[in-house]
This record gives structure tokens, sequence and C-alpha cells, in this order.
């Protein structure tokens, strides 16, 4: 079998117009950014007749050929991924196969895009995102990561390949090379080509997001569990307890993050058991968070605050010891154990290496997410109606959680976005620099790793995990973008 | 604001003394003194030698006394062999009786011996950070003109296809972390695969011998990633510059756009990045950690990998003390320059 070409049997014809109207772009782009310096801005007309006709300018009229070019270029790659869809790698070669693989992601895509325009009216700020276009381009990145990885990881759908297996032969193969040896209902080629250990890097690729999705979003919810819980009061009372929990901060903050990595994610630190003890710590935020939320709401109705607490406490408790707990302690090193939930009752098992990890990128998010919070709060109490609440009689934290916060809630969403970014950065770094996870996990820091020592002679290793990073990040900093814009308007 | 300055110096040399506190913590936990002892000595030692061997050595004292030789404020060790020979931290075997000291720490001047480098810390820092600065150097000299250049043009005209062009490429820059960046640069510039052969994948020639060939990768995947980030704020300034009132006053007058843009905007545009381009100083340190280790060029984030890599204790104290006061003096800094250039704040 002929190892497939980049676009196959189809670019023979579609690739010439893509280039063609790719370089048209350029050079349109280029003269629209040399106009906007040096070109005829719009102007106002006066007619004869005493009307009033608006002249766009060079500039405006470039504009527009600029946009018009760009929608045909975006047509025609389009036309790649659908054509390569349903055709698949025969016809249209690895663009085709990989856009075959990636089908039921672009069908959740499509019906997601589709529910949301529909609803969008009634959707709040999330419906007002479908109004950007920056917000859309960047929703439609994040959510197509989020899709992926979850079908590849929970469903195992997307991949080809065993992640994890080596076939012979296929060491740093180029992308598109037929598998060697393959039987009935073996998938035919590596589409992205063999790493160094001769696995499918495509198959990895998709494994990895799934290391990314499920980490990052989570550890910055806790980073935010911890970052508001203490920097509500810090803002709100300030004084004493505002200078000591401010100079904790810039502490950790003053930190190089790698040298910090260094210092918690070796295997001997491990082997003290302080991980544990942080995540012990860090882990028990949300559970306070929601206590005082619900307490501080409630506190006047007992009848409905004690049966309500019991159960939610009881449910977080639960997961908290289970997240914490993991072969029946809670801290185990050589001298000594904590014993934790029983192995009966545990829910869930945590490999130890990935608690390791999200607790070092809680530890470094928690003090940045403090003091946007606690800036927050000290603007946002001199505020009339946090004076009207306290002249209610309501107490601090109901003021604190209930009147102040969801008055923050716009930068902070605004944040979140950045900082779940920011945590698939710190994860490639620990990645990258061999930190943590195992050597042969999937996740796009160890693939660009173990890559990167190859990467003159086989660059398709790196590049690929590289680019779905940078894809991943600038998903997120376009939604981010598009939520700021959006939530400013009101 | 002497008294200012006074107070963020105390609190510097609290933090200082706090953090060299969990590092030291951190690197003397006893797996930690383990793996350093088997380095050290033998791969096969038994338990009851690795604790000799670092009793001798003084590893096994009490935390706070050992972090007290380390300040040089409690005795350094002295051991006495069973065959007589005595050994001690501030003074070589064969050193007369009589000129021994009894102190020797960060407060005599002694940063202590590198176990990895063979060396004494304080030139083995000296020179990596000399590395380090001149690649700083060059990246400051790329970053800032650049970024406050885009920031300009794309805060010019809000909202106009420069600008969104602009802010993309903005936005695009943070995306890209320097791991990223530097992986997609290696392949498109030096690798045989592409054909771009402009530039060599490696700058280990470039600590003494920088050329264009060497060093531009380097400096380009750090400026890229800081880069991003000043553009924006600077736009950010500058659009809301273009919009107050003097400015509208300018245009009625009749200003060309080239002449506001210049002479009234500029300046007052330009406050606001000043004190993000020096918090964004201790920022890139991380990526120059990257970039190092990424291009092998041996310089003070090289340093930082080996020491951490090798639990090479007084290395790595000396190496987080160094980067501390980075990023506190560049707090400093920014806060008082801040003061200077916003005149606002000064008569207040």
């Amino acid at each position: 079998m002929d190892p497939l070409t980049w676009t196959g049997p189809l670019g023979q014809f579609l690739d010439p117009v893509t280039a063609i109207v790719a370089a048209l772009f350029g050079i349109a782009v280029l003269v629209q950014m040399a106009l906007a310096l040096f070109g005829q801005p719009a102007q106002l007309i006066t007619n004869a007749d005493g009307t009033i006709s608006i002249s766009r300018g060079t500039y405006g009229q470039s504009a527009t050929v600029t946009k018009w070019i760009g929608l045909t270029l975006l047509l025609v790659l389009l036309a790649y991924l659908v054509i390569g869809a349903f055709a698949g790698p025969g016809a249209a070669g690895i663009i085709g196969g990989i856009s075959q693989q990636l089908l039921p992601v672009w069908i959740a895509l499509i019906v997601t895009f589709a529910v949301s325009i529909a609803f969008k009216s009634r959707l709040g700020l999330y419906g007002k995102l479908f109004d950007s276009t920056v917000g859309m381009i960047g929703f439609g990145l994040v959510m197509f990561w989020v899709f992926a990885g979850t079908m590849a990881g929970l469903f195992d759908m997307i991949v080809t390949h065993d992640s994890l297996v080596q076939v012979s032969g296929m060491k740093n193969k180029a992308p598109g090379v037929p598998l060697r040896g393959a039987e009935e209902g073996d998938y035919a080629w590596y589409l992205l080509g063999g790493d160094n250990l001769a696995r499918d890097v495509f198959s990895r690729l998709f494994k990895g997001a799934w290391v990314v999705v499920q980490i990052a979003p989570l550890a910055t919810l806790f980073a935010f569990m911890v970052g508001i819980t203490l920097g509500l009061p810090a803002g709100y009372y300030g004084g004493r307890l505002d200078t000591l929990l401010s100079f904790l901060a810039n502490l950790i903050l003053a930190f190089p993050v790698i040298l910090l990595f260094y210092l918690l994610v070796t295997p001997e630190i491990v082997a003290t058991g302080i991980p544990n003890y942080m995540a012990t710590v860090l882990f028990v935020f949300p559970l306070i968070f929601v206590a005082i939320l619900l307490n501080s709401r409630y506190h006047t109705q007992p009848s409905i605050r004690t049966p309500l607490l019991a159960i939610v406490l009881g449910i977080m408790g639960w997961i908290y010891l289970s997240l914490i707990t993991s072969n029946g302690n809670i801290v185990s090193t050589v001298d000594y154990s904590i014993p934790g939930l029983p192995r009966a009752v545990d829910l869930f098992e945590i490999d130890p290496a990935i608690l390791v990890v999200f607790v070092s990128v809680v530890f470094v998010n928690a003090p940045t997410v403090f003091r946007i919070v606690r800036g927050l709060a000290m603007d946002i109490k001199t505020r009339d109606y946090v004076a009207a609440a306290s002249t209610r009689g309501e107490g601090p934290w109901y003021i604190m959680l209930w009147e102040i916060l969801p008055n923050a809630r716009g930068p902070l969403i605004v944040d979140f976005c950045l900082r779940i970014g920011y945590t698939t950065i710190l994860l490639g770094t620990l990645g990258f620099f061999g930190l943590g996870l195992q050597s042969e996990s999937p996740d796009w820091g160890t693939t660009i790793n173990s890559g990167r020592r190859l990467m003159a002679i086989y660059p398709h290793v790196a590049i690929a995990p590289a680019l779905s990073l940078l894809t991943l990040v600038l998903g997120l900093n376009l939604l981010a973008d598009g939520l700021r814009e959006e939530s400013l308007k009101d | 604001m002497g008294l200012f300055i006074l107070r963020r110096l105390g609190v510097m040399l609290i933090t200082a003394f706090c953090l060299t506190f969990i590092v030291f913590f951190l690197t003397n936990l006893y797996p930690n003194l383990e793996k350093l002892a088997k380095t050290q000595g033998n791969f096969r030692m038994t338990d009851e030698a690795v604790a000799s061997w670092l009793g001798d050595r003084g590893y096994t004292d009490p935390m706070f006394v050992k972090y007290g030789r380390w300040l040089g404020i409690a005795p350094g060790w002295v051991t006495e062999s069973e065959d007589g020979t005595v050994t001690g931290q501030c003074f070589d075997i064969d050193s007369a009786e009589d000129d021994r000291p009894t102190f020797c720490g960060v407060l005599q001047g002694d940063w202590g011996f590198s176990l990895v480098f063979k060396d004494e810390v304080g030139s083995v820092v000296a020179t990596r950070l000399g590395a380090t600065a001149k690649l700083m150097g060059w990246v400051l000299l790329v970053m800032v003109p650049l970024s406050l250049l885009v920031g300009v043009l794309a805060g010019m005209r809000e909202g106009s296809g420069l600008d969104r062009s602009l802010s993309t490429f903005s936005i695009a820059t943070t995306a890209t972390p320097e791991y990223v960046s530097g992986v997609i640069f290696i392949v498109i510039f030096t690798s045989s695969a592409v054909g771009l052969q402009w530039f060599k994948g490696s700058a280990t020639q470039a600590v003494e011998n920088a050329t264009f060939e060497n060093f531009t990768l380097p400096v380009i995947t750090i400026a890229l990633y800081g880069m991003g980030y000043i553009a924006r704020m600077t736009r950010a300034s500058m659009t809301e510059v273009m919009t107050a009132q003097y400015i509208r006053t300018a245009r009625l007058k009749g200003v060309s756009f080239r002449n506001i843009v210049l002479k009234h905007a500029l300046r007052n545009a330009l406050i606001a990045p000043f004190t993000v381009i020096m918090l964004q100083i201790p920022w890139l340190l991380n990526g120059v950690v990257i970039v190092e280790t990424l291009f092998n060029y041996k310089g003070f984030g090289w340093l930082l990998v080996q020491a951490a890599g090798n639990n090479d204790i007084e290395l790595l104290l000396a190496v987080s003390v160094v980067s501390v006061i980075v990023v506190l003096i560049t707090q400093l800094v920014s806060d008082i320059g801040y003061v200077f250039l916003n005149p606002r704040i000064r008569i207040s």
C-alpha cells in the first residue's frame, strides 16, 4: 500500500485553488494594513442635490475585498474537511482521514452551535457570546478539544490505535505511512506518523487531550475556590488578616514557577508525603466555601439549613475523602501512614502522579486568583448595595458571598477562561521538564519533550502536540476576549 | 518616599528569608539527602552508610541549625573521625589549626560549594547570570520597542482592520508558550525536513560568541511570548487616551492625525505599559529556563534546572535568592517609576 499524501487525489485539483486564494488573501491583508496607515479614510461627501453620501475611501474598499477573499479561503479549507469526512483517507489523504476520524466531534460541534444559536436570547452571558465572532471562534476551538478529548479518553472513539502499543517497523515514520503487517480490522495507516517508540502520534495526541481536558479546568476551579474563600475576607475586612494573607500570596508568587515544580514534584518529595498534606489542605476549600455559602443564606431558617448542609457536605465530604485517599491511606510514607477511607467505600482511585501535578498547579494558581478577588472585593465593598445590605443587618459572610461575589462575576469568568489556558501551559511545562507524569503518558508536554530530541530530522512527533496546545490555549484566550467584550456591553 | 522604599526593602528581606527557608526545608528532607548521599558517595550504600555519610557532613542536625549555618550565624560543622582527622564545613583538611574560621555562610560572603559543578557557588552563579543577562538584554531590546509599536498601532484606530489583525497577533503570541514556539521555530528554521536552514537549533556557542545565526531563535522565542501581553496593555492604554477630551480638541483644531498620535497621544499612552514591562521581567525568567533548556544555552535558567534536578542544595539556594531578588527589585522599580511618571499620583 502506498503512503498517504496530505491531501490525496482530492488535492490534485483543490491544492492549486487553495494556493492561489491563500496568496491573494495574503496580499490583500498586507495592502489593507498599508492602507490603514497611509490610505484615504472614509469621508462624508455633500452632493450637489443636498444629499450626503459616504465615500468609504481606499481603506474601506480594501477591507471589503479582504473580507470576501478571506471567506473564499475559509470555504476552500472547509471543503477539505467536509469532503474528507465523507470520502475518507483513500480519496482525501491524511487530512481526509483525520477529518473522518473526527466525524463525531464535528457532529457534536454543529449540534452545540445550532442549539446555542437557536436559543441564544434565553441563555444570558453564554448566549451573548454568539454575537461576537472572536468569542465564537474561541468557543469553537475550546469545544473541539473538549469533545475530542472526552470522546477519545472516555469512549475510545477517534483514536485509531492503542496509544501505548509499539508496532515494529513504525519507528519515526512520516505521517500517512501504512501500518506494517496490518491485520483485518486494524486501521491501515499511522495518520500522523510514528514516534521514536513506534507508537501512533495521532492516537497519542487525542489521548493526551483527555489528560489536559480532565486536569486543567478542575485544577483552575480548585484554585478559584481557594482564591475566593481567602480573597473575599482579605479584601472585605482588610487589616492584619489582609496583610498576612497578601504576604503569603506574594511569597508564593515570588517563587519562580519552575523551581517550585522541581521542589514539589520530584519523587523524593512525593515520598515524604508533603503533596498529600497539601492536597488535604487545598481540597478542603470547596467544602468550606459551600458550607459558608449555604449557611450564610439559610441560617435564619434552621429547618432548611440543617438538612441541606448535612446532605451537601456529606456528599462533598465523601468525594473529598475519596479524592485524597489512595490505597486506603491519606498519607503513606515509609515510616508512617495516616489511614483514610477504607477501600470498599473509596469512590475513585486517583493516580498519585496526577494528584501531585494537580496539587502543584492549584498551589501555583491560587495566589493570583486571591489577588484578583481581593482587589475586586475592596472595590465593590464601597458600593451602595453593600451598605444597604449591612444596614439590613446581614452578616459579613452573607455580604461577601451573596452581594460582592455575584457582582464580581464578570471579571472572574473572564479570568477563569484565561487561567484554564495558563494552567494548560503549566501542565505542558511540567511535561516538558519530565516532571510528575510518567514518561509514557500521552499528555502534550511529555510528548513535546520526548519529540524535541529528534526534532531536526523527525519534526512531526513534537509539532503535532505543540500545535494542539497552541490551538487550545488560543481558543481559551479568544473565548475570554469575547466574553470580556460582551460583558462590557451592558 | 524614603519611608516607602525602606518598608519595601524590609518586606523584601523577610520574603527572601522565608523563601530560602522553604527551599532549604524542602531540599533538606531526608529522601532528598539520601539521594544526595548516594549520588555523591556510592549508589549501593547501605542505610547505615548513608546515615553516617550524612552525619559526618552535618546533614542530620536540626533544620534551624543547618539554616543558621548557611546564613553564617551558627558555627559550621566540625567532625572528628576515629583516626583523628578533623573535617569541617569552613576549612580544608590540610589547613592550619589557627586559621580555621568558625562561621562560613552567606553573611561571610561564602555561598557554599556546588556539588554538581565542583566549584564555588558564587562564581558559578556569577558566570551563568552574565550569560542570561546578555540573553535578557537582547530580549528586552527586541521585545519592548516591537510590543509598544504593535500596541500603539493597534490602539490608534480602535476597531479598524489593522487593530483587529494586530490584536489577534498579540493574543496568538500570548497563547504560545516558549516550548511550543521554540519547537515550531526549530522545525521551520533549522530542520533538514523543511529545508530552511537559516539558524542553528543550539545556542551553546552563543554564551561566548553570540552570532545572528545561533542567538536569534532563543531571543525571538522569549520575546514573542512576552510581547503579546505588553502590546495588549499598550493598546488598552492607547485607546483610552485616544478617546480623551484633549485629543478631541486637537482634532477639532484641525491637527493632522499623524501629529495627534505622535505629539499628543503617545507620551500619555506609554505610562501604563512601563509598569507592565517591569512586572514582565520576573515572568520572563520562566521563559528563560525553558528556552535555555530547549536551546541548550548554558545560562541561569539552565543552572536552575541542573541544580534542582541534582538536588545541589547550596547552588539551589543561591539560585532562589537571586531570582527572588530579581522579582522583588522589579516590583520596587515599577512602583517607584510609576509614581515618577504619573504626575497625578506624584501630586496627591
